[in-house]
């Protein structure tokens, strides 16, 4: 009696082990389906509108055929470009503060707890925050502030990528061997350099590749420059100016009702995922093959 | 230092038959300071540069902290003029129109705003994304460590993360013209049919959008975010405890259900969180098939607008100062409601992850 009591039990476990099983590969092939259907339609409908034609011109007017995304291709060069130079020296600054000098402190902590935090931030409370803090004052001896500017938009978007290029910052410098940096100080080298020259320098491979990847997210963002660079239909890289960007032409071309804009909007979502599949691979590729193997 | 140089100078000639350079530093050395010391001298004080570039370094740091305060300040500042107007009553309270009882939450015309429909909008679309998100992320992350063949994982793991890289844009493009008419066409008339007599389900909106679109995308959206976090914090489980029950002849499942899961749970919360944090603040998927009207229904099928999405469609073309106070409040909200959840998912994850995992129970 009690045996088979047993029985029926270790019988009603091994089911529950197999079922879960099942839902757990269910549950994975549910998730890798969306990813594979969204790449194929992006590659079926975009592939078949990029041509030169669209990173070279210029939208056409509504409703006629033709045309390219020029001015946005062009917009979010200058975007990212303005974004970079203010985001990666003040990231990598405070991700090497934080592995070099204040390792384990409460200031330290306090710092890495706050990076997370911003990282977390809705994009569109930047955007909110630019405009308030540049598009919405007006002095009149100070340039690009009083309009909706490319400058703005700059500046939403390298607030945006000081956490991500900070923590990936840390995490590199954190895999440099102490004696690294004890063979340097033992030489007698001050410890301004042997941070710059040696500590950073071995681990700049998986600095830039964190570099890369917060470039690429930022390069999708769209809530941050609805309001601050608008958007142009024109060539333009001027700083004072609105500007366009590929994220914001996307979006207004998917509101719309003309084919040929559609189709645009997907042939620029695909040069957008292409950028950001080649910055997730390579620093994948980097961080497994690990920081040191290239350089000592 | 002074002690141990003398020892060190002892033990090299011993393993080093003639090393030159050496003995002429030590011979040096004997009068007056060391060579070393005098060179570093000669070559200048690398104090004052060494304190400058920290401090430099200091201050990259401490302008995270900056950022933070300029955001709170900026937005509060910004939002005065409603604050004034009607405090902390603007998420909660609507005015009623005098002739048909309706209440009307959002009026930029007459100047009457209600953060109501967009609070509510928010809600229902995140709630909506971890009811569909959060067993799969975590039948994903079981897989993923506990099941997996070893040649799967890697590629698995990849791709997971490739789909938390996507930008928001390219996900509401794909909403828009593949997932909506899908909806529009299968799946809703469906849920009317089935779960009508719910209520949450009728068929007055043709469209597609709406909450139940917007939770969807959202759903996919948060599900890598949450599951390789979750997978993070069931591989920071030591291996001991999955040995331990498995040596009690356990089955696999009953050791993920014990071993892992139990052990992880306050880390598999706080991704959850993470992932509910994020869900919160989407902006540009949830503008494009929320269907962005100002209003409240029951019904999951019907359109409405969140907090990002009202703030997305109508900032750049607000018709009034009080009317742009208004979206900076509700980007106000956001801001803070996202920071106190960040803050606590953060916690939670590195309780777990940092911690030793047997304490936490």
């Amino acid at each position: 009696m009690s045996t088979s009591a047993l029985q029926l039990r270790s019988r009603f476990r091994a089911v529950t082990d197999h079922t879960v099983t099942v839902l757990a590969i269910l549950a994975t092939i549910l998730v890798i389906v969306p990813l594979a259907v969204i790449f194929a339609e992006l590659v079926y409908k975009g592939a078949s509108s990029l041509d030169w034609n669209f990173f070279t011109k210029v939208p056409a007017p509504e409703g006629e055929s033709g045309g390219g995304m020029a001015n946005a291709i062009m917009g979010s060069a200058v975007l990212l470009g303005l974004a970079s130079v203010i985001g990666v020296p003040i990231g990598i600054g405070s991700g090497v503060y934080l592995a070099e000098f204040g390792r384990g402190t409460k200031l330290a902590n306090a710092v890495r707890f706050t990076a997370d935090v911003l990282n977390g931030v809705p994009s569109i409370v930047m955007g909110l925050t630019a405009y308030a803090l540049i598009v919405a004052p007006h002095i009149g001896f100070l340039p690009f502030l009083g309009h909706y500017s490319a400058f703005s938009g700059g500046v939403a978007l390298g607030i945006m990528m000081i956490p991500t290029v900070c923590r990936s910052t840390e995490e590199m410098l954190l895999m440099v061997p102490h004696a690294v940096r004890e063979a340097a100080l033992g030489l007698g080298v001050p410890n301004w350099r042997s941070v710059l020259s040696i500590t950073v320098k071995t681990a700049s491979p998986g600095i830039i590749t964190g570099c890369m990847l917060a470039f690429a997210r930022v390069a999708g963002e769209t809530a941050p420059l609805l309001f601050t660079a608008l958007g142009n239909q024109f060539l333009s890289t001027s700083l004072n100016q609105p500007i366009a960007a590929l994220p914001l032409q996307i979006y207004n071309y998917a509101n719309s009702p003309y084919e040929d804009q559609q189709r645009m909007a997907w042939a620029g979502a695909l040069v957008l995922i292409v950028l950001i599949v080649l910055a997730v691979s390579l620093v994948r590729y980097v961080t497994s093959r690990g920081v040191l193997k290239g350089n000592s | 230092m002074d002690s141990t140089l003398p020892e060190i100078r002892i033990h090299q000639p011993q393993t080093e038959p003639a090393p030159e350079p050496e003995p002429a530093v030590t011979a040096a050395a004997a009068p007056e300071q060391s060579a070393i010391r005098r060179y570093l001298l000669a070559r200048g004080n690398s104090a004052v540069a060494d304190r400058l570039f920290k401090v430099l370094m200091l201050l990259c740091a401490l302008s995270i902290f900056v950022i933070v305060a300029l955001i709170a300040y900026q937005l509060i500042d910004k939002s005065q003029l409603i604050w004034a107007q009607s405090g902390l009553k603007f998420f909660y309270t609507a005015v009623k129109d005098p002739v048909t009882g309706q209440p009307q939450y959002w009026d930029p015309v007459n100047g009457n705003f209600s953060a109501i429909p967009f609070v509510y909008g928010t809600l229902v679309s995140s709630f909506l994304a971890l009811l569909f998100a959060v067993p799969l992320a975590i039948g994903v992350a079981v897989f993923l460590t506990e099941m997996c063949p070893g040649f799967l994982r890697g590629p698995l793991a990849f791709l997971t993360e490739l789909l938390a890289a996507i930008p928001s844009i390219i996900y509401g493009l794909w909403a828009v013209f593949v997932l909506v008419p899908l909806l529009r066409v299968h799946v809703n008339p469906v849920l009317y049919r089935g779960l009508g007599w719910t209520g949450l389900f009728t068929d007055d909106n043709p469209t597609g959008l709406g909450y139940f679109a917007s939770g969807i995308i959202l759903a996919i959206m948060i599900l890598p975010i949450i599951s390789s976090l979750t997978r993070e914090v069931m591989s920071a489980v030591p291996h001991s405890q999955r040995e331990a029950v498995l040596a009690l002849g356990a089955t696999r499942w009953e050791m993920v259900r014990m071993g892992v899961l139990r052990n992880a749970r306050i880390g598999i919360v706080g991704a959850i969180i993470l992932g509910l944090g994020r869900a919160l603040g989407e902006t540009m998927a949830v503008t494009m098939v929320i269907g962005n009207t100002p209003e409240v229904h029951k019904s999951l099928l019907a359109n409405g607008a969140s907090m990002a999405s009202v703030i997305a469609n109508e900032f750049a073309e607000a018709t009034s100062d009080l009317h742009r106070s208004a979206l900076v409040e509700i980007g106000l909200a956001l801001f803070v409601v996202t920071i106190i959840v960040n803050a606590i998912a953060q916690l939670l994850v590195w309780a777990v992850t940092r911690g030793t995992p047997s304490q936490a129970h």
